[in-house]
This record gives C-alpha cells, structure tokens and sequence, in this order.
C-alpha cells in the first residue's frame, strides 16, 4: 500500500432492519422489538408481543370466582399481591362483600412491600441494561437483590411464600401480622432506607447515568394521555394522577400518601419517581406497621364448593396502583359462579405502546435504556 | 341523535363517584361522541377497550377519563354479530390502536380505520377467534410442525 492520505467513503446503506428479541436479554422477558434503522438511528421501531400469552381471560370464563385469585398472581409477577387485590376488589365490589378495616390495612402493607420488591428488581434491571456505563452493571443488579432477598425473607415468615403470596382472599386476608413481625418490618424498612443511598450513588449519582438517560425517550404531557400510559411514566411526565390518591382503595384514604411526580419525562425523570417512591412506601409500611387496627382479617372463608357462590349480575370495574401503574379489573357477571366476561386492564401493556412513538429518532443504544426506564412485565403485557 | 346531545346524557347519567359504569351510544355516533368527549369535556386520557360477547352482538367499551375532574367514562357500542364492524378510534386516542387490535384478535371485530389491525396476542396466522364463546377451552392449538431440511446430496 502506498502511504497516500486515507480516504474515508460514507455510503448510504438504506433502511436495515434489526430485529431485537424474543430472546434478547435486555427486553425483560419475551418481548420482540423490530427496529428499522437508518445508521444508528432508530426510523421506525414495531413491537411484536403475544409470546407469553396464555389466555387468562379465557381461563377466567372456566372458574369460579373463589379459585381466580391465584391465577392473576401470575400475570404480573414482579407485584403478584397488586393483581390479586385488584381482582378481589372488583368481586368485592360486585357482590357488595365487607372487608374488615385490619384487612385493607394488611392489604396496603404486602402492597407496600411488593413494590418496594418491584422497583428493587427494576432498578437492578436498569443496571444491567445500561452495562459498562455502570460499571459492568452486575453490582448495581446485586446490590439491589441483596436488599429484595431480605424483603422476600420477610414475605415468607409472613405468607409461607416468597413470591405469589396468594394473600388476598374474597372478603379479607390470609395471613395475620403480630407483634413480632411488625418489630421485623419495622427493622427491614429501616435497612432498606440506609442501602438507598447507596443504590443511588451506584446510578443516579453516576455521571454517566446522567448522560445515558437525560432527555433519551421523552414522552410529552399529550402524547402521554392520548396513549394512556400509567403509573409512574405517567407521573413522571407531569401528570399527577395516582389511583393511590385519585380512587383511594384499601386502606389509602388513610394513609399519608406524597405523589412523585416530574415534569421532564425522559427516562432519567422515571428513574427519579420510581426511586422516591421508593422511599414513599417504605414510610407507609411504616406508617401501617404503626397503626394497624385490630379486628378480624376476614369476613368469609374461601368456600368448600366455589361453584355454590353466585353474584349478582351487573358489571364492575375496580383498579389499584400497581408499581408500573393502574392495574384493573372489568368483569361483567350474568349471576353466575363464574365471570362472564373478565378484561384485565394490564398497565405493562399500556406502557408498551408508547414504544412506537418515542424511539424513532433515537441511538440503538438508547432502545435499552428506554425499554428499562419503561419498566413493562412481559406477563403482565400478554396475559 | 346529535353528539353533544349525546354528551348531555352522558353525562346527565354520570354520578360523582369515579368508576361509574357506562352508557349505551349509537355505533354511527362513536366517533363524534369520543371527539367531543375528548376535545370539549376534558376526557383526554384513554383508560381500556374491551369486548363482551352476549347471544346476538358484541358490546365495544372504551373508557375515558377527565384527569382534572378524576371521572371516568365507559362509552359502549353495540355491533351485530353477523356484522361485526365498528368505526375505530384510533385516530382519537392513541391508546386505542392496540386495545382495538386486542378486541380484534380475540373476539374478531373489525375497526373500521384502524392504522394497523393485525393480530396482536395470537399468531398471526391462527384461525380462530379465542375469547368467543363458540371457542372451545380444547381447541389444539394447532403448531405447525417444523419442517426438517432436506439431506444434502452426497453426504
């Protein structure tokens, strides 16, 4: 080769379509991204879900009322406790079926908990998504799985379950809190709170978080409400609407409940709600540890022939605060032992579909980073 | 019936508690009603779309909430079932593209307007319409089998 200068050629190479899952490690689950890209930008980006669907609703339709509970713990199974309690509070309200006060109270408490768990596992995630930029992002995952160990610990003394607590009964609760597990709740929120700050320091204290998430993914006050997103990517574009607040449930209307909110919606901005928030529920936990009445924990035991529990007809909707947003419920009963019709109103699947319409435009790079800030549960998503 | 006088009653039948249940609109007023829901009244925030099968039609919710006033809105629909067509409103809300690709899919109701109906839960090339009650809980699921490649000559 003679020591000429180099030539650089750029060539135009069109559209190159990259698909991005089912089986990528950064889509959280069994998510299918096809993205067109033009160089490293994102033109179009169409999501492909339905992988892990099975059929939940059908499955509804096959049921009685007394045996769903547990099935909707699988769907969203980062908060399994949010599902349930979204569902007994819809047949609650169907049936006009009294919860006693102690159990909206424990209801709100493993609530708490479950989303404390949730946004550990989320923020975990988010580490690994961004990767190098964090320091191989391994150590930010099992810092936050040390703390979310303690919390499933916890939830087993509690529940006799790590995970699908199957806590929430028709009528009440399953399981009661005494006096030494509220001394143990107390302990564990106070251990999680001092970790916080270190977690932070690991993400969002690190300058190149900063410049990983800052004004990558922004999703706009209209565009927000036209889709219909929720939780806390709704919050943090500004709007201010929580169910926690807006529709208070189990034991809410009681409880001193601050609602995160950020005006910038970008994906540093959900980063920042979903870690107050954090620190929000470990003060309800606490407030609920402190306060909670004493009564009964049910009204009615589950029963022996669930076929023999009959509600009335009509139609009903109820919803809770999930930890990725407004989970609810739609059941339309013709009298029956079993929905007629049941529609999950799936908060991931809400979410997902602002993919679409914020990632064209942006780096390759930035998929990862906004599909994490995102925070959807593929279970949650297909149902 | 006019939209905004399907407003009035809408809203006539409206208590002030959130999660009022729904009123019935004529199909062909969907779309002006929506609009004027969402433009005049405040409703810009989509909530759900789902579908309810009874013996003869199928009954299109939508739901819409004013974040200001914290109410929401069940808008129904009612569709024939031999007909099984109804105006989309995509276009109005966002938020309705995939919740009416999700009805479609598993119900089979067309959208008329719809960007994009395509399947959306299901494979894209599966026969039949799952939540329907005509389908059966033991309906095969129906996988085509992989076809084996074919041996290469001389080895």
């Amino acid at each position: 080769m003679s020591g000429g200068p180099i030539e650089v050629v750029e060539r135009d190479f069109g559209e190159l379509a990259l698909n991005m899952g089912p089986q990528h490690p950064s889509t959280h689950g069994v998510l299918r991204l096809i993205l067109h890209l033009s160089g490293e930008t994102v033109v179009k980006a169409i999501p492909v879900i339905g992988y892990l669907h099975r059929g939940v609703e059908k499955l509804s339709e096959h049921l009685a009322y007394d045996q769903l509970a547990p099935v909707y713990e699988r769907d969203d199974y980062l908060a399994p406790t949010a599902n349930s309690n979204a569902y007994v509070l819809a047949v609650e309200r169907l049936g006009a079926i009294a919860v006693p006060r102690r159990a909206q109270w424990l209801r709100a408490f493993v609530s708490e908990w479950q989303r404390v768990s949730s946004h550990l596992v989320w923020l975990g995630t988010l580490g690994l998504d961004l990767g190098g930029a964090l320091g191989g992002g391994t150590t930010l995952y099992m810092y936050c799985f040390r703390e979310r160990e303690k919390l499933l610990d916890f939830l087993e003394e509690l529940t006799g379950t790590r995970y699908h607590t199957n806590f929430n009964l028709v009528g009440g609760v399953r399981y009661d809190l005494d006096p030494a597990m509220v001394a143990k709740s107390n302990a564990l929120a106070a251990s999680i709170e001092a970790a916080l700050p270190e977690l932070w320091s690991m993400s969002g204290g690190n300058p190149i978080f900063e410049e990983r998430t800052r004004n990558v993914g922004v999703i706009s006050k209209d565009l927000a409400m036209g889709v219909g997103i929720t939780g806390p990517t709704l919050r943090a574009s500004g709007i201010a609407f929580d169910v926690r607040k807006a529709a208070p449930y189990d034991a809410y209307g009681e409880l001193p409940l601050e609602v995160i909110t950020r005006t910038a919606g970008d994906a540093e901005a959900r980063f920042q709600v979903r870690m107050d928030e954090i620190a929000v529920s470990l003060k309800l936990v606490k407030a609920i540890a402190d306060g909670l009445p004493s009564g009964p924990i049910f009204t009615r035991k589950p029963l022996k022939n669930p076929k023999a529990g009959k509600l009335p007809k009509g139609e009903v909707y109820a919803a809770v605060e999930s930890p990725r947003g407004e989970l609810g419920f739609h059941i339309v009963s013709d009298g029956s032992a079993k929905p007629y019709r049941l529609k999950i109103n799936a908060p991931s699947f809400k979410n997902l579909q602002i993919v679409p319409h914020i990632l064209p435009g942006g780096l390759v790079a930035d998929v990862v980073a906004i599909l994490g800030s995102l925070d959807p549960v593929l279970g949650d998503v297909d149902r | 019936m006019p939209a905004p006088e399907i407003v009035a009653s809408l809203e006539a039948r409206f208590s002030a508690t959130p999660y009022t249940l729904g009123v019935e609109i004529p199909a062909a007023s969907l779309l002006t009603a929506l609009r004027a829901l969402r433009d005049v009244h405040g409703y810009r925030y989509y909530v759900l779309g789902t579908g309810t099968e009874s013996a003869t039609s199928f009954e299109i919710t939508h739901a819409v909430r004013n974040l200001e006033s914290n109410d929401t809105l069940f808008v129904k629909v009612v569709v024939p079932k031999d007909a099984p067509e109804v105006d989309s409103i995509a276009f109005v809300y966002a938020g309705a593209e995939w919740q009416e690709r999700e009805i479609w899919d598993l119900f089979g109701v067309t959208f008329n307007g719809h960007p994009d109906l395509r399947r959306i839960l299901m494979p894209d090339e599966y026969p039949g319409h799952p939540l329907r009650k005509s389908f059966a809980m033991d309906t095969p699921w129906g996988y085509r089998k992989a076809e084996a490649p074919a041996p290469e000559a001389g080895s």
